[in-house]
Order: C-alpha cells, then sequence, then structure tokens
C-alpha cells in the first residue's frame, strides 16, 4: 500500500521537473519530486550550452517555438527571484563566406513570425568589429538582443531549492518504476523507495519521458532518441568570446557554435550524434574531432593546448508530430493531460530549447491543471524569493574580509583555480538541499572546473564532506553510490 | 602577527620557496615571509616519500621528507616568518600582496621584493582529451600520491598508469607497496619519459609491465572505471586500428606532465614564455617585472630537486639584493605633504641626495584663494625649512617653491616635509 | 660454469649508466659501461646480494598526519622486501615522531633498521 499520498507527483527533477515544482509550490497542494540520481539537474540539464535562446530557430507554429519565445521573456523576473546568474547578452547567427547570406534571411523570417522581438542584421565589418577573435571570412550576422547565457546548474539547483523552502518534499536517488492504475485514473505511483500515492502525476522524466508515459498507456508510438553532444571548455586566460556565436543552422541542429560561460571559459559543441543507449555520455574521438572542426570555422584563432575539459550531453529528442494545423514538423514538444488516463500530466521530447522554455512549459502545466479543474488555492507565505549564498570570488576585497571576519571558513581557499573557499563548501552540504557529492559541489560552487580539474582540491574536498556528513572518507562519493574515490585505507591490505 | 612590510616574501614553501627565503635571510634581508597554502613547509617534497633526492646538494640519497626537513631547520633557526594555510589572491606590479587564511583572515602586504616559488600542476585527462566516460577512479599521480602517502588512503585497487614520467614510476612501485595490483605503464612515446634507474628500480624489479607507444584511447564504466581501452600509436601519436586491447582496472592513474603553475604571476603582470610557461628571467632569477623573481618548477619543470634548490639560492640572493638596494634608496627619500591650504603637491617624495646638485623645486595647488600677502612654508614638523612669499594665492594659479640647497642639512633629518600657506 | 655478460641499469645515482657485466655464476668477471666505480660495486652486489632502500610508510597515532615515511637505513635485502613491508604495515607509533627514530630494528633480521624520515608532531 502507499507510503504517503500527495497531490501531485513529479518524476524526474530536472529544470522542467524543478521548475514546475517551483511553479506549483505557490499553490495549497502536497507534491513530492522525485529523482533518481544522486542530485537533481544530472540528465539533460546537466551538459548543454547554457544558452537562453532568443526564439528564432524552432519552426513557426510549433510548441517548441511558442514556448521559447514566451519563456526567454520570463529570465529576467525568475533570475531576480531565484538568485542564479543570468546575463542577456544577445546572440549572434554568423554567416561565413557569401553562400549563406540567405539563410540569415530565412532565420529573420522565423524570427519574425515567431515574434522574436530585437533582432538585426549586421555587416561583416560591424561583427569584426564586435567580435575580434571571429573568422575574418565573416559576412554577416543576425544578432538578437534578447539571447542570454546562463548557469543551468545554478538555475535547477535554485528553481529546486525554492520548491523545496516552500514545502515541496525532494527524493533523491528515487527511480520510478510503474504506475499503479486504478481503471483509467493513475492513483500511485511505484519507485525503488516504494509507493506513492497521488491525484496527479507529472511525467518530467526528460530521456525516459518515452519509458514513462508507456507506462501509463500513452504515445506507444512516441520514442525518444537520444542525441549526443560533445563539448571542450577553454581556460579562460588563454582566449575569450565576448558573445554566443552560431553557425547558420542544418536541419538537425543548431550546429557547432562557439559560446562563454559566465566565468569567462570558451565553449564549443555540440555536435548531434543519435545513439540507442540513454546513459552514455561518453567522449568519443570522432565527436571531438567534429566540434573541433565545425567551431574552428567560426574562430579560427582555437588552441588545443588550452582546453581544460571535455565533456558529452544527451539531448532528449522527440517524434511527436506538432499539433497546429498546416504545420509539418514532426519533433515537438508534448505537453498535455492526455483524454485516455486520469491524473495525469503528460511531458515529452523537452530537448533543446528546453531550459529556456522551462519556465513557460511550468506556466502551461499550471494552466493545463486549472482547466482539468483543479482549485489551485494560493497559499498565503509563498515566498517566492530564493536567497543567494555567498560567492567569494565575486565579491570587493571589502566584502571579503567582512565575510572572512564572521566565518573563517571562507578564508581558506579549497579550489586555487576557481576561488572557492571552505566556507562556501560547507554552506552547500548544509544547504535546503543538501550537496553530498563532490559532483554535486562542483555543479554549485564551480569548484574543480578550473585548469587544473580538481587535481588540487579533490583530497581537501573528500576531507570536508566526510567530517560534514559524519561519515568515513571511504564513502564520499564522486556522484553517488558507486562513484565511491577511495578504495581502503592504505594499510589495510587484504589476505 | 604579520608585519605591514617585508624585505623578501616568498609564495610557496617547497624546495625552491625555503632554498630562497633561506637565501635571502643570509643575504641580509631583515623580514622575509614564506606564504603556504598547505598546513606545514615543504610543498609536494612532504608526499615524495621516496629516497632519490640531494645527491647533488648533500652527496647523499635522501626521501622527499628529509630533504625538506633539513630547509625547514634553517627557516626556523634564521627568523624566517611562515604565513601557513594561507592563500594569495593577488599580487600588483607594485609588489602589494593580498592573501587570505582561516587564521590572519584577509590580509595585506608590501614587499620589497617577491619570490615567485608556486612550483608546477600536473596535465589532467582532459588536456590529453582521453576520450570515454567520466567516472570516478582517475587521477593525477599527484593527487593519488597525496591520498596513498599524506590521507592514508588507497584510491583503487587495480591501476593502469599513462605515462612513464617519475612520478607515474614512483607510484606504480609506491601501490605495489601496498598491496595494489599495477596492471600496465603505458607510455605514448616510443622512449621513457622519466630516469632509468626508476624504471629498474620501480618497474623491472618488481614486474610491472611498461608498453612504449601506446596511450590511453577510451575509459569505461559510468559510475567507477570499470576498464581503460589501450592503443598502439604510431609516430604521429595516432592510434593504429586494430590494436585496441580492454583492460580491466578500477584506477587510471596520469602522469602525463607538469605546467608551470603562474596564475599568481599573470596577475602581477609577468611577462611568460610561451614554451616554458613560466616567467622570463634575467640571470638573477628576475622577471619582467621589477623586484619579481621566481625559482624553480614555476620558470621550467626540472627533473631533479638539487637543481630546484640552486634556482631558489640564486632567487633568494637577488632578491635580498633588491631589497636592500630598494630599502637604502627609500631611506632617502623624504616625502612631501600637503599642509593647510594645499591641495597636492608634485613631486610626491624627493631623494634628499638630489639637493647635493642642485635645488629641487616644488609644484603645487591651493584649495581656496587667499587675496593678501602670504607665506607658503615648508617644514619639518614645526620647523622650518623654506618659505617663500607671495601677494596672494588662487587655485587656478599654480604655486612653486623652491628648496635650496642649502637646505641639504636640514632635509636629512626629515622623514616628511609639509607644505602649508599662512597669512602673513 | 659459462661465462656470461647481463646489462644491467646502475640505480646509484641519477646517471642510470648501463653496465655490460661479464661474469661467472655469482662472480664478477668484469664491467663495462661504467662511468665511476660505483658501478662495479653495483655489479657485485646485483651479482651476490641485491639490495634495494626500501621507503614507505607506517601508521602514527594522534598525529598531523594518519601516517609518517620511513625508510631502510641501509639498503635491505631485495627478495625480502615484500615481508620487511607486511611487518612494517604491523607498526604502529605515537606521536611525535622524531626524524631519524628508529621505527623498526634489525628489520627481519637482517641487521637493517628502518627509520623515520620527517618530523610528525603531535595534534594539539
Amino acid at each position: 500500500m502507499a507510503k504517503k499520498n500527495y497531490d501531485v507527483i513529479i518524476i524526474g527533477a530536472g529544470v522542467v521537473g524543478s521548475m514546475i515544482a517551483r511553479f506549483l509550490s505557490r499553490y495549497k497542494l502536497d507534491i513530492l519530486l522525485i529523482e533518481k540520481d544522486a542530485d537533481v539537474g544530472m540528465g539533460a540539464s546537466s551538459a548543454n550550452t547554457a544558452i537562453v535562446h532568443a526564439g528564432y530557430d524552432p519552426v513557426p507554429g510549433s510548441l517548441k517555438a511558442i514556448m521559447n519565445v514566451a519563456g526567454n521573456k520570463m529570465w529576467d523576473t525568475l533570475a531576480g527571484e531565484l538568485n542564479f546568474p543570468f546575463e542577456r547578452r544577445g546572440d549572434y547567427v554568423v554567416a561565413i563566406g557569401d553562400e549563406e547570406v540567405p539563410l540569415l534571411d530565412e532565420l529573420w523570417e522565423r524570427g519574425v513570425k515567431n515574434g522574436v522581438p530585437g533582432m538585426i542584421m549586421l555587416s561583416g565589418d560591424e561583427v569584426r568589429r564586435r567580435e575580434p577573435n571571429i573568422n575574418p571570412e565573416v559576412s554577416g550576422a543576425l544578432w538578437a538582443s534578447t539571447g542570454g547565457i546562463c548557469d543551468p546548474f545554478a538555475v535547477v539547483i535554485a528553481a529546486a531549492e525554492n520548491a523545496v523552502m516552500n514545502g515541496v518534499t525532494l527524493m533523491l536517488e528515487t527511480a520510478f518504476e510503474d504506475f499503479v492504475m486504478e481503471g483509467n485514473r493513475i492513483v500511485a505511483v511505484k519507485t525503488n523507495r516504494g509507493t506513492f500515492g497521488c491525484r496527479w502525476a507529472i511525467n518530467c522524466a526528460g530521456l525516459y519521458s518515452d519509458v514513462v508515459m508507456h507506462k501509463a498507456g500513452v504515445r506507444p508510438e512516441f520514442k525518444i532518441t537520444p542525441r549526443k553532444g560533445e563539448y571542450y571548455v577553454f581556460d579562460r586566460a588563454e582566449i575569450t568570446i565576448n558573445n554566443v556565436l552560431f553557425p547558420v543552422p542544418t536541419p538537425i541542429s543548431k550546429g557547432i557554435l562557439v559560446t562563454t560561460t559566465l566565468h569567462g571559459n570558451t565553449i564549443i559543441g555540440p555536435n548531434a550524434q543519435e545513439i540507442e543507449d540513454k546513459e552514455d555520455r561518453s567522449v568519443t574521438r570522432d565527436g571531438l574531432e567534429e566540434v573541433w572542426q565545425g567551431a574552428r570555422k567560426l574562430v579560427p584563432k582555437l588552441d588545443l593546448r588550452h582546453v581544460i575539459a571535455v565533456f558529452a550531453g544527451l539531448r532528449p529528442g522527440g517524434n511527436a508530430p506538432c499539433e497546429t494545423p498546416g504545420v509539418n514538423y514532426n519533433k515537438d514538444y508534448i505537453i498535455e493531460i492526455p483524454a485516455k488516463v486520469q491524473g495525469f500530466v503528460n511531458l515529452g521530447g523537452i530537448e533543446s530549447p528546453g531550459l529556456t522554455s522551462a519556465p513557460a512549459i511550468a506556466q502551461r502545466v499550471v494552466e493545463l491543471l486549472k482547466d482539468a479543474g483543479e482549485k489551485l488555492e494560493e497559499k498565503r507565505d509563498w515566498d517566492p524569493i530564493r536567497p543567494a549564498r555567498p560567492r567569494f570570488r565575486d565579491l570587493s576585497p571589502e566584502e571579503q574580509k567582512i565575510l572572512i571576519r564572521n566565518d573563517p571558513r571562507y578564508g581558506r581557499i579549497v579550489c586555487r583555480c576557481e576561488s572557492v573557499t571552505e566556507g562556501e563548501i560547507v554552506a552547500e552540504i548544509h544547504a535546503p538541499i543538501p550537496a553530498r557529492t563532490y559532483d554535486a559541489i562542483k555543479r554549485r560552487t564551480w569548484l574543480g572546473t578550473g585548469r587544473c580539474q580538481g587535481g588540487f582540491d579533490t583530497p581537501r574536498v573528500v576531507e570536508i564532506l566526510a567530517r560534514e556528513l559524519g561519515v568515513s572518507m571511504l564513502e564520499v562519493t564522486k556522484k553517488g553510490p558507486g562513484s565511491e574515490f577511495l578504495a581502503r585505507p592504505t594499510k589495510d591490505v587484504e589476505g | 602577527m604579520l608585519k605591514q612590510k617585508y624585505d623578501v616574501v616568498v609564495i610557496g614553501s617547497g624546495p625552491a620557496g625555503l632554498a630562497a627565503a633561506i637565501e635571502a635571510k643570509k643575504t641580509g634581508a631583515e623580514d622575509v615571509l614564506i606564504i603556504e597554502r598547505a598546513k606545514e613547509l615543504g610543498g609536494i617534497l612532504q608526499q615524495c616519500i621516496h629516497n632519490g633526492f640531494g645527491v647533488e646538494i648533500f652527496k647523499e640519497d635522501l626521501p622527499g621528507p628529509a630533504y625538506a626537513q633539513r630547509f625547514i631547520d634553517q627557516v626556523e633557526e634564521l627568523g624566517v616568518e611562515t604565513l601557513l594555510d594561507a592563500m594569495v589572491l593577488d599580487i600588483t606590479p607594485a609588489r602589494h600582496i593580498y592573501a587570505i587564511s582561516k587564521w590572519s583572515g584577509f590580509a595585506e602586504l608590501d614587499a620589497r621584493a617577491i619570490v615567485l616559488a608556486m612550483g608546477c600542476r600536473e596535465r589532467t585527462r582532459a588536456q590529453i582529451r582521453i576520450p570515454g566516460t567520466r567516472p570516478a577512479g582517475v587521477y593525477t599521480a599527484g593527487t593519488a600520491q597525496r591520498f596513498v602517502n599524506i590521507e592514508g588512503y588507497m584510491p583503487g585497487n587495480r591501476f593502469v598508469i599513462l605515462g612513464s614520467g617519475d612520478i607515474g614510476m614512483i607510484m606504480a612501485r609506491r601501490l605495489t607497496f601496498e598491496g595494489a595490483k599495477v596492471e600496465r605503464v603505458l607510455e605514448i612515446m616510443p622512449f621513457l619519459t622519466g630516469l632509468t634507474r626508476n624504471y629498474v628500480q620501480c618497474l623491472l624489479d618488481w614486474d610491472i609491465p611498461l608498453q612504449l607507444s601506446h596511450t590511453v584511447s577510451r575509459i569505461l564504466g559510468n559510475r567507477r572505471v570499470e576498464a581503460v581501452e589501450a592503443v598502439q600509436v604510431d609516430e604521429k601519436w595516432q592510434p593504429i586500428p586494430g590494436t585496441e586491447e580492454i583492460i580491466p582496472c578500477d584506477t587510471l592513474l596520469l602522469s602525463v606532465g607538469l605546467i608551470p603553475e603562474n596564475e599568481l604571476s599573470r596577475k602581477a603582470g609577468v611577462a611568460l614564455d610561451p614554451v616554458t610557461g613560466g616567467p622570463y628571467v634575467d640571470e638573477g632569477m628576475q622577471t619582467s617585472v621589477p623586484g619579481i623573481f621566481a625559482a624553480g618548477n614555476v620558470v621550467h619543470v626540472y627533473d631533479l630537486v638539487d637543481w630546484v634548490t640552486e634556482a631558489g639560492f640564486l632567487a633568494g640572493r637577488s632578491a635580498a639584493k633588491f631589497a636592500i638596494a630598494e630599502r637604502k634608496r627609500t631611506a632617502r627619500q623624504v616625502k612631501l605633504q600637503p599642509g593647510d591650504n594645499i591641495r597636492y603637491i608634485v613631486p610626491h617624495v624627493m631623494d634628499k641626495e638630489s639637493l647635493a646638485e642642485s635645488d629641487q623645486r616644488l609644484q603645487m595647488r591651493v584649495i581656496k584663494p587667499i587675496e593678501e600677502k602670504v607665506w607658503v612654508e615648508v617644514l619639518d614638523g614645526e620647523n622650518l625649512v623654506t618659505r617663500k612669499s607671495q601677494r596672494y594665492v588662487r587655485p587656478g594659479e599654480m604655486v612653486t617653491v623652491d628648496i635650496p640647497q642649502k637646505a641639504y642639512d636640514a632635509v636629512q633629518k626629515a622623514d616628511t616635509l609639509t607644505v602649508r600657506v599662512v597669512r602673513r | 660454469m659459462a661465462e656470461e655478460v647481463t646489462k644491467m641499469i646502475c640505480i646509484t645515482c641519477p646517471v642510470g649508466c648501463t653496465l655490460e657485466v661479464t661474469h661467472e655464476g655469482k662472480t664478477l668477471i668484469k664491467v663495462d659501461g661504467n662511468q665511476c666505480k660505483k658501478g662495479i660495486e653495483y655489479a657485485e652486489n646485483e651479482l651476490t646480494d641485491p639490495r634495494r632502500m626500501v621507503p614507505t610508510t607506517v601508521k602514527v597515532r594522534g598525529g598531523v598526519h594518519p601516517l609518517v615515511p620511513v625508510c631502510t637505513a641501509a639498503p635491505f635485502p631485495k627478495p625480502r622486501v615484500f615481508d620487511l613491508l607486511a611487518e612494517l604495515r604491523k607498526v604502529e607509533l605515537q606521536a611525535p615522531v622524531k626524524i631519524g627514530q628508529v621505527v623498526l630494528e634489525n628489520a627481519l633480521g637482517t641487521g637493517v633498521d628502518v627509520v623515520a624520515t620527517r618530523n610528525l608532531p603531535a595534534v594539539n
């Protein structure tokens, strides 16, 4: 029998699940957010370009286009409330050589149809002036002022944390197994940690959204095909890019782009390789070569010697046809309450621009629930503000002095490349969503992301995690059970 | 308690830093401070427990910690100050240092000379772009060495080591000594990159297989390393298809090179050589920024610690000489300070000896107009050095006063000269 | 017994000379390739009684670190190195430890002592 009954169970704590949890936490609902991994935002939300897209790319009339443009407009308020870093720097689609210029016109047309504000066509000279490292053969660019960059981990964590602060229950390492149905109604969700009753289940399972909806008997023909994208990160001391540079798009993706993190590191990628395995985030030799060639077309000055990290992410590409009449497109988002199953909000195929769209998707889910007759009474004490914790490296010397005076742990730098202090690590371990693994701390503080890639900080972080969690250093993991750092004490030899 | 100003500040207390501090003190520097990020002196030597250090300098074969101890003892005897468990955040070209620690808080201090001795860092997996997954169990050799020798934990039981540099080979023996299985040492070059004696006493002696012209082409395992794929490479270091071999293991150690650590040098405006990755230096180890010196692996990566120590001695000596000269030079300087109704004075400081050669002209502006006769006075405390009469002073009209050569003796006694305007 | 030539690499110093050692069983006949006389000594020892310095660590209670580095005070018989390491795993010292302090006397009856190679203060 069900351990506990909830009004709503959200399956999956990526950016979409966390954002929905945060939007629904406003109402008098008992909400459970379950996540199979050891931390929130470990799937598609964990490895992407970190771009808030303007919206000129999706096919006009598709749900993707609508969500993209609507989502984009919500980011300033959201960043203010949830206190995550976000900068609207604008983005460029860059044409190299004369033959690519007509493609910019096509994008312009799409952008106009999608209702994207603030687009400008720039000459090659103007682009070269604004972005000195760009390929000198640039012939023009579409500039969209509403494009932005963010830190996707920070977004997911802030949204989930604000949800938790407002009463949502988050269970990590809790994997969806099946639904319990009564007739055509979902009444409970079975997980590896027991069965939980619910009036509504919301499918936010990303790469696994097909599996989840099939268990509810919905859309048997829907299939997620993971599309792998590989990336390089460069040392910020060696090269900097001011804005997001897209190539002109190809039929299957927005292409291999050159962008910058909020921290100033240049990132190149992704390629787009369709695979079967939903957990295969391995980087391949061929994939890296493809990304390298693609990025050098935009910025020939890139130098492989300055690479500090490579990684791969998976986009949950779907095959849902667009439901707008007259629009021939079959990779659209699904955001629906299916007619044949009760108590089910079904989402699927939320690939790029899923991060941008997440707040609009959450808003749409709220409306779907209202339309289905949920009363959604607002809590009087709902707090939309998620306070930021101090980031030592972003403070002025005066502020740093005060911080250290109040808590000397902020005076001990644990990650030398990114200037992350012990105080920040301890704060994350004891935050509303505790960071209990090395990678969880890394995603929250950017520790270990610099040029030494954790070589210096790892032993120190393992020690701090063990101390703060009250466990042995042998139990400290990189990303959950099975990823322990250490095997045994040096002097304990078996046999 | 930290002082506000030091003759020589040494950043890092590995072999280069210890030697620099000792030699600076012996050369005559008065206040010498070492800033070290670890909780104890010695740097990486403390985790290099193997012998092989000191053959050149001491004609002895010492373990790393014992080698360090000899210098640490001298540092203590000579009264060098230390700030441990601390990190330097920034250095300005004017040798102003910002450092923090749990114990000292946020500290700012000035150095007449600085020795950069931050050593080097290890190249990582990303820098050689090994394909595959990103599980736990991939460590640089130095990180593993710290776990095994200092923290007291083995990072795995079955190892593959990439790189036949000295650290890689020494770790192969070390792990074998502690009961682990080292399946293979792989080297992409067709030759050994470490010392031959380490090949004998670390690999051959204990039957650890070495494969030259081989590298790791893939890492397998989602949570923890489960295996690596090794592959033979051609003369252009490209994998030869068909030579792939899966080697089951739980840990991959990387010993694929060291890079001088110069983040702080950049902040201080020190010019770096793109070939070495370290600062350009002169014969005394001075960098492109006057008063900032560098020694050891921060300059270029050495293979023997003894030579790092020698470089440290040289840099310490040069830094002390620079600091002493700087001290003498500033001891001869007198500050010029605006007093009543003076907004600023140019020059701001003056060499007292300059009066031996000629009169010295001061230029200044007043704050408020005074439309009557005034004295513009130059004073050492309350003692008048010289004065000049003016019919009026106005902010829009610059005022000049000459300090005459005959004031030479009066100025020698002064630290600061104040200039003020008084009504006659 | 027939004369044979064995190649060795001298590990006495970082130069690492490649030696061509002519010998009859354990009897040294001549050494070629050595740059100093230590090479001859090394070759002779390798034939009769190969020895190695053995650096490792032992456990410490109450110290600033849980281990202290140690090393044999003289080269130790190579065939017995793993026995020595097993013996040293049983040792547990009490901090503070002084450099040069004997950790294991006359290890395995070889006459070789094992000594600490650094000072390890006690935790305050």
